[in-house]
């Protein structure tokens, strides 16, 4: 072997050497959904990996076998031992999972709940997929443009008690006071209480006592399939438009056949995307956690940290994704 | 050495040392005394309640009721806790609660002679029932701090779990009893033909009532612990743990027709499962590969004694 060749060697070892240290600085993001095999989760961990991809971060996505708190918090456990630098969690439970994620935060470990969160004492930050208002305001705005801004509508929420339902009308309301809507008339708001045939017959029950009706919201995904099966039934597609929160894989053959032209979720991508870089800021230092502070959330642009409804620090993801015929055959299969 | 493979707790040794070897070769963090401390919690709570469930599977019985036991006599606890009654007086309902619930199981099989089997699974959905008709869809927190020590906690002066420090008293109590006492030697007895048992004269009805009252006792016991652990109540928690436990158990050599069995076997199986469980997650092993391992091991615990046997049977037939 040349003396050339030998001396190249060197070097390039001698460079790996002064590169491993470098490498083994680069930060490690765990994610812990709730359970393996969801494809709402699969959603999450792409947007992780996109984001990790793009700031240069390694990636690690766990979910426990069955959705237990259990099983989330042995993962954390292994988490906390192998020294990852932040964990981005969906916990199964609020408050079960706190003691370990304090433990995980006593050790340095930055911690961001999404999708569904912790109590304030288990976290750093919490990504809250739900601006109320905006979830509130657009689903007038989609109904009115499918009716043309005129006509009865109705809303078809879950049980009267549930607090996000009735935030959301109330900000539908609202909505309905801008002079556009004038013509628009909330004639009636039923409860199907979540429940699979209770919506169903209240759907059916308002077509029944509400002749006119032109349009219904419903501000839940068991309301909105089963009112998009009421309508179906009944042969009213297209005559009655019908718009909601629901889940593009339960709605695409709704979607598709034009019971329904446009529902409203938010996007579990951008959810996994922007926690990542909400860790990202909180490790680098470029982020303390205070209320006010602008954080950079990659191609999503920037978010401002506020103080959530439980006390705790939140960042809101912003407006809900818009699925209709254009964009459903996409998603349909992603959750 | 075929004597000694014979011998189920020394193959789980075996295995225990070559699940240490590898995962130490394959995990930078496994070797760490305080990490695999720290990680036994994940296994003691169905650890206190596997070193009862041995006697019941010995003596040619199943209880599958015990996590949704768990979960009632959590919930009371809970309950109790939150109408100001202060959290010791509580935790103690719950171990009472839970004795009842065993009780209530050891009665349904002796009296109306029900196989432990189905008179567990009808308690498995009736304690898990009432947990949720106690508790719905809410949560109990607040619990104060010094409960915390319990679950949470150290022993004094070390880095080992309280919980660790329970479980391994109550394993040195029980396998005393087990493999020491008359009371043992009866329960193997009653394992190996019940009827003889009855003929001659031993208390088989009784001794079944005791060995469910302890487990529902010992189920009361990690209740307290796990809800010492996660700081909070819920329906829905320990869900899955009866067939945890009883896997441990079986893998711990003990056999499901009865009769046959050992403490250490069933102790070495619970630390095989945890330290397995452990090092998987710690190399960010999918939960549902862990599942699929933890199966394989039982295939292999149930099988191997048998292809032995009929290894050595066949060798004796050429020979």
């Amino acid at each position: 072997m040349s003396r050339k060749r030998l001396l190249v060697v060197g070097v390039l070892l001698v460079a790996l050497v002064f590169a491993l240290p470098a490498y083994a600085r680069d930060f490690t993001i765990a994610m812990v959904v709730k359970g393996a095999g969801n494809p709402f989760f699969e959603a999450c961990r792409k947007g992780g990996e996109e984001a990790t991809g793009e700031l240069g971060l390694n990636f690690i996505f766990q979910a426990p076998a069955t959705p237990t708190s259990e099983g989330q918090i042995e993962l954390i456990d292994a988490l906390i031992a192998q020294q990852v630098d932040a964990i981005l969690v969906s916990a199964n439970d609020p408050d079960a999972l706190v003691p370990m994620l304090r433990r995980a935060m006593d050790r340095g470990i930055i911690v961001v709940a999404f999708d569904s969160g912790v109590a304030p004492a288990g976290r750093h930050l919490f990504l809250n997929q739900a601006d109320m208002e905006l979830i509130g305001r657009i689903q007038v705005q989609m109904l009115a443009e499918m009716i043309d801004g005129e006509g009865e509508i109705a809303i078809l929420s879950a049980t009267s008690t549930m607090a996000n339902q009735n935030t959301w009308i109330q900000w539908m309301q609202e909505e309905l006071k801008e002079p556009e809507y004038a013509k628009m008339d909330l004639v009636a708001i039923v409860y199907g209480d979540d429940l699979r045939e209770k919506s169903y017959n209240e759907a059916l029950g308002l077509f029944r006592s509400r002749p006119n009706l032109k349009g219904i919201i419903s501000p839940t995904t068991v309301g909105l399939a089963a009112t998009a099966r009421a309508l179906e039934d009944q042969g009213l597609s297209g005559k009655i438009a019908l718009t909601g929160l629901g889940l593009p894989s339960e709605m695409a053959e709704y979607i598709r056949n034009g019971t329904s032209e446009a529902i409203a979720l938010w996007n579990p991508i951008d959810l996994g995307y922007v926690s990542t870089y909400m860790a990202h800021g909180l490790l680098t230092g470029t982020l303390k956690g205070e209320i006010g502070e602008v954080v950079n959330v990659g191609r999503m642009g920037e978010r401002t940290i506020t103080e959530a409804a439980d006390g705790g620090l939140e960042v809101v993801l912003g407006a809900p994704f818009v699925f209709d015929i254009d964009n459903i055959d996409e998603w349909a299969d992603v959750y | 050495m075929r004597k000694l493979l014979r011998h189920w707790e020394f193959i789980l040794l075996i295995l225990l040392v070559g699940v240490f070897i590898l995962m130490s070769n394959l995990s930078p963090y496994f070797l760490n005394l305080r990490n695999l401390l720290d990680s036994t919690v994940h296994f003691t709570e169905k650890g206190v309640i596997a070193v009862c469930m041995a006697f019941i599977i010995i003596s040619g019985n199943m209880d599958l009721s015990v996590a949704s036991n768990m979960a009632m006599s959590a919930a009371v606890m809970g309950i109790a806790f939150r109408s100001g009654i202060g959290i010791w007086p509580s935790a103690l309902l719950c171990l009472l609660v839970g004795m009842a619930g065993g009780l209530f199981n050891g009665l349904i099989i002796t009296r109306v002679k029900l196989p432990a089997m189905v008179a567990t699974l009808a308690t498995f959905s009736l304690y898990r029932g009432i947990a949720y008709v106690l508790l719905g869809n809410q949560a109990i927190t607040g619990y104060p701090y010094e409960f915390a020590t319990l679950g949470q906690g150290y022993f004094p002066g070390t880095n080992i779990p309280n919980q660790f420090v329970i479980f391994i008293a109550l394993a040195v109590i029980f396998g005393f009893i087990l493999h020491k006492t008359t009371f043992g030697r009866s329960v193997y007895a009653i394992g190996n033909n019940e009827d003889a048992c009855r003929y001659s004269g031993l208390p088989v009805d009784r001794i079944k009532v005791i060995l469910f009252t302890v487990n529902g006792l010992l189920a009361g016991l990690a209740a307290v612990l796990l809800t010492s652990r996660i700081y909070s109540t819920r329906p829905n928690i320990a869900l899955n743990y009866e067939l945890e436990i009883i896997t441990a158990v079986v893998l711990g050599g003990v056999s499901i027709k009865g009769g046959r069995g050992s403490m250490i076997g069933v102790v070495l199986a619970l630390f095989l499962i945890g330290a397995s469980r452990f090092g998987m997650s710690l190399l960010n092993i999918p939960g549902q590969m862990m599942t699929v391992v933890i199966g394989l091991m039982l295939i292999i615990a149930i099988l191997l004694p048998q292809l032995l046997d009929r290894l050595s049977g066949k060798q004796g037939k050429t020979a």
